[in-house]
């Protein structure tokens, strides 16, 4: 389902991503572990095109998502391929990024509506659906602002949803919440993983749930795959020196 | 200060004018903001240099003498004469939608880049991230500063008086003052507050914008309104 061959990324002269070779099968759960700054929120970032590759390539679903075919050739991809690829793309991020200026019902029904060209009734329809599978469906009508950092991150997983993505993309998102809304907001995504096929991507820090939820875990570390496993293998013998310590330093702290 | 009726009939027929020109100033000054804010984070350079030149060269040049050139130099270059009135709208128009512009790419600005990310990963087009998600929040944030503008405005008509529109401050100066000469200091008083009754008028209209645009951004009343208390006093 995706494919990275010989992706590079940098930022000014510091490299993020080098020569990184990775694939996922579709309907895998993978978790991306490693210290802050090992690049893998990067590679969230790279899939959603918020970032741009310095050389390598990215496919998704057999389709080049960092550049497009041109008359045999391989060309950076232009705004209007790049947002056809990723319609099939969808992502959570960190804090929430709800939009303000419309109800929970209107952050729903946006990109459905515009983006998909479905009818109004039908986007609320599935807006209605999705809020009854995340618990809020009687918030419909309300401003985020109203919700609590759970209930606007449940919301923005709904959201997320709505475009039926083939692949999601989750940026630590309960890495903003008070402890006591993160179970909720796990529960609901091992629920969707449980009943869906999307490929699911996850950065977390949660490692109780990159255990239980993923099929596989792999560890960054200075822009490579170190480690590439099982959870449960990887959790209980790690087999990197990095890892181990890295493991060791996130599970003492609770 | 028997007087006082007389004086106040005397400006009210200048009102029209000064009205005409405050509204439609206002109105030109929201269009070209609008449309020189967002040239000036176009993706396109040709139309960024535009709009800067725009921006820099009306902001930069006495609105005083803009006034004169199209009056006075204009008609001789083209061979008409502009009707007064509108060449003033015009040129409050072009002059403050200079600074306008600014106001609108530094409200875009300001709107935290996670609300473009977000509509990006929904693979919303650059003009739907634009006009659905980016400028609607920004709105709330320009009314503040746009309230200064449209007061900075208001007081500005007062140089069509210059250019012989008869508005309040011509209808005082030319037919007032010579007519009662000693009372020059009421007159003027007179004069400085209809413009405060006026620009309270602008004032308590933004203030009604801004607490309707607030609550469309689920956001309590109270801070907004404490925000536009503190940015009152320019000008």
């Amino acid at each position: 389902m995706i494919v990275f061959d010989g992706v590079e990324k940098r930022f000014g002269d510091n490299v993020v991503l080098s020569d990184l070779d990775f694939t996922v099968a579709p309907g895998e759960h993978v978790t991306l572990i490693g210290p802050s700054g090992s690049g893998k929120t990067t590679i969230l970032r790279l899939l959603m095109c918020l970032e741009s590759v310095n050389a390598g390539t990215i496919r998704v679903a057999g389709r080049y998502l960092s550049h497009m075919e041109k008359g045999g050739t391989l060309v950076p991809a232009d705004e209007k391929h790049s947002r056809e690829v990723r319609k099939r793309i969808g992502m959570v991020f960190q804090q929430f990024n709800l939009f303000p200026n419309m109800t929970v019902r209107g952050n729903l029904i946006e990109a459905p509506t515009r983006v998909l060209g479905l009818p109004k009734d039908e986007a609320n329809a599935r807006a209605e659906e999705l809020l009854d599978l995340v618990g809020l469906r009687e918030r419909i009508d309300e401003h985020p602002s109203r919700l609590s950092g759970g209930q606007q991150q449940r919301v923005a997983i709904a959201r997320a949803l709505a475009m039926r993505p083939d692949v999601l993309l989750l940026d630590e998102v309960t890495s903003a919440l008070d402890p006591e809304l993160v179970a909720g907001v796990l529960a609901l995504l091992r629920d969707i993983g449980e009943t869906t096929d999307i490929t699911i991507l996850c950065v977390t820090h949660e490692m109780g749930f990159a255990r239980d939820f993923s099929h596989r875990v792999m560890m960054f570390d200075g822009g490579q795959v170190i480690e590439d496993a099982p959870p449960e293998r990887l959790f209980s013998e790690p087999e990197h020196p990095r890892t181990k310590e890295f493991l060791k330093a996130v599970l003492s702290r609770g | 200060m028997d007087n006082i009726g007389t004086f106040l009939s005397v400006l009210a027929q200048g009102l029209p004018e000064t009205l005409i020109a405050t509204v439609g100033g206002i109105v030109l000054t929201i269009l070209l903001s609008f449309a020189a804010g967002l040239a000036l984070l176009a993706p396109s350079r040709p139309l960024r240099v535009i709009s800067r030149i725009y921006v820099e060269g009306l902001r930069g040049t006495s609105e005083v003498v803009q006034l004169f050139w199209l009056f006075f130099a204009l008609p001789v270059l083209v061979g008409f004469e502009i009707v007064p009135i509108w060449g003033g709208v015009l040129v409050l128009g072009l002059n403050h939608g200079a600074y306008g512009a600014e106001i609108v790419r530094g409200a875009i600005q300001s709107v935290p880049r996670a609300q473009y990310e977000g509509a990006l990963a929904l693979s919303l087009s650059p003009a739907q991230r634009m006009f659905r998600v980016i400028l609607p929040q920004a709105v709330v944030e320009m009314i503040p500063p746009f309230n200064n503008l449209f007061i900075q405005l208001l007081k500005s008509t007062s140089i069509l008086s210059f250019v012989f529109i008869s508005e309040i401050t011509r209808q005082a100066t030319q037919i007032l003052v010579p007519r009662f000469n000693p009372q020059v200091l009421q007159i003027f008083l007179l004069l400085l507050l209809v413009y405060l009754v006026l620009s309270l008028l602008i004032t308590a209209g933004m203030r009604a914008l801004e607490r309707v645009a607030s609550a469309r951004l689920g956001r309590g009343p109270s801070p907004g309104a404490k925000r536009l208390a503190s940015t009152g006093g320019q000008g």
